[in-house]
């Protein structure tokens, strides 16, 4: 039987728009210096194996991944980095420590957003090079797209989008780490001027740069740990195929298979009773929603109406993003999924403050690789 | 090719084939810009090369001096703790003779890249830049050389602040 694996030590660098003032290496120095001193651990000593997420194109050095042992102090040590969302990576550091191939692994992700002059032309260098570039599309009309199927097959409304980045933002204003918490209302969202509609401008989450750093351990190295530690119950993940021509444009089947696989290794039969709350991707007001039925949260076209009735809100009966998202939050590259298991594990370990989810026992991240991707991850974390 | 196969089936293509177009291919590329952000410590670095000087970052843990500077030690992961003036000499560490430029052109006058240690900084700290001035026939492991500087009005706060590196003749 695999040993168990918790959390012990969170770490990040604050979120901003743009971060002038520190390199990628100085961001990530921070993050790693914070989780360390949350798990009590010194990473020239107690750390075994290293899992960091980064894209070379976001980043602007090709083989990135040989740029982050120093800062990390993973120097001379096993390190990897894999393409995927951070949650990836967490199941990735997972995996080594259940194999047995290490008791403390260390996860990192960042986002250096700003560093690119041109995102939005990197963004598009995603796309299919022979059947969908020379359209001259930009990437997020793949969200447009998608958008309007869901909608469609859903009868979920713009409206009801709208109101999930009024919520979003509005409680992100609790979280100190959030760079776009604003008192905007829903009819702010549907004013908008629109990008690919039925997008609007405020539909879609900015971007911001910051990291985040994560010590995993396996039960037996838990007790030498300072940290609170915090139980990994279930993980899992799966890509859709890619195409844009036949991809499920209304369903988001990736996100209902990853959460099946972590609900049966968690053991959980109805995710609504068994979670206490959720931090979904909202990388597009859509989106939400969209993940909110295929993690089967609610019904397939319920969960408009429970955004209207307010049950997703943090005082509702199933807070989803307490965080503020990454509409409040701001969109963080591959990092985006360690900023929604960093709020889950805070909220776990009763430390979320203002946002604090009473009594929150069990809790959910969920992620997804932005466009034109059909990857999704997901996590469950509970506390003892 | 091979001696048991002297004969493939079928019809070769040509360069020609392509470039006619009747073998299809979709050409493109990405306009990909950056501008990193460089940070304290190369923000720093870069700062004081404008200025016609080497700087480094001593650890008080393991009594380090390191250049480029860095704010982290990466052997003691904690913070680096003062800054250090250092000499513009030092000693080469490696060298090539590049006859090839980075875009693989061809180079009738070949390039040294060298690995230079610089004086005040730890063993093995120093930095990678060109020599200059020298023959490359003369070009040696531990040959001391002394950095040649622009114009101070054309530094830019950049590497090639420096031009290269010269070699530091006997008694000269």
């Amino acid at each position: 039987m695999p040993e168990r694996v918790a959390i012990v030590g969170v770490g990040f660098s604050d979120l901003r728009s743009c971060t002038p003032g520190v390199s990628y290496k100085e961001m990530m120095f921070e993050a790693a210096t914070r989780a360390y001193h949350d798990a009590g651990v010194d990473p020239r000593k107690d750390v075994h194996s290293f899992v960091c997420v980064s894209e070379d194109f976001w980043e602007g050095t090709s083989i990135f991944d040989e740029y982050v042992p120093d800062q990390l102090g993973a120097a001379l040590r096993p390190v990897q980095t894999i393409t995927g969302d951070g949650i990836q990576a967490l199941c990735c550091a997972a995996m080594l420590i259940r194999t047995g191939t290490a008791r403390v692994v260390v996860v990192e992700g960042h986002s250096k957003y700003s560093d690119m002059r041109t995102p939005h032309h990197i963004q598009q260098f995603a796309m299919d090079p022979i059947l969908n570039r020379p359209l001259g599309a930009h990437a997020n009309l793949v969200a447009g797209l998608e958008m309007s199927r869901y909608l469609y097959e859903s009868g979920n409304t713009r409206e009801q989008c709208a109101m999930v980045v009024a919520k979003n933002r509005h409680q992100a204003l609790l979280n100190p780490l959030a760079a776009y918490g604003a008192r905007i209302t829903p009819d702010d969202v549907l004013a908008a001027p629109p990008t690919f509609f039925p997008l609007g401008e405020l539909d879609a989450a900015r971007p911001a740069d910051g990291c985040f750093v994560m010590v995993l351990a396996a039960e037996s190295a838990v007790r030498d740990m300072a940290g609170q530690p915090v139980w990994i119950a279930g993980y899992g993940w799966c890509t859709d195929a890619p195409s844009l021509e036949s991809r499920e444009w209304g369903e988001a089947a990736y996100a209902r298979l990853a959460a099946e696989q972590a609900y049966r290794m968690a053991g959980i039969a109805s995710p609504l009773r068994d979670l206490d709350f959720a931090e979904l991707d909202d990388a597009f007001s859509y989106k939400e929603l969209q993940h909110m039925e295929a993690l089967r949260l609610c019904r397939p076209g319920e969960a408009g109406e429970w955004v209207e009735d307010g049950v997703t809100r943090l005082d509702g009966e199933f807070p989803v993003n307490p965080s503020g998202g990454s509409l409040g939050v701001g969109h963080l590259l591959e990092a985006t999924g360690l900023h929604r298991v960093y709020e889950t594990v805070l909220q776990l370990r009763g430390e979320a403050g203002p946002r604090q989810v009473p009594g929150a026992r069990r809790g959910l991240a969920q992620s997804w690789r932005h466009v034109p991707t059909t990857t999704g991850a997901v996590i469950i974390l509970e506390r003892e | 090719m091979s001696v048991k196969i002297t004969h493939w089936p079928g019809t070769s293509l040509s360069s020609a084939d392509f470039a006619e177009g009747r073998v299809l291919t979709v050409r493109g590329g990405v306009k990909a810009e950056y501008a990193w952000d460089a940070g304290v410590a190369i923000g720093r670095y870069l700062e004081e090369l404008k200025r016609g000087r080497l700087v480094a970052r001593r650890c008080d843990g393991c009594r380090r001096v390191l250049v480029p500077p860095r704010m982290f030690c990466e052997e003691c992961f904690r913070p680096t703790d003062a800054w250090v003036r250092l000499a513009d000499t030092g000693t080469v560490q490696t060298f090539s003779i590049s006859y090839v430029r980075w875009d693989m052109v061809r180079l009738t006058e070949p390039e040294i890249p060298a690995v230079i240690a610089i004086d005040g900084a730890s063993p093995g700290y120093g930095i990678l830049h060109l020599l200059g001035e020298v023959d490359p026939k003369e070009v040696r492991v531990g040959m001391r050389v002394k950095a040649v500087w622009k114009d101070p009005a054309e530094r830019r706060g950049a590497i090639t602040d420096i031009r290269y590196w010269a070699p530091i003749r006997e008694g000269g």
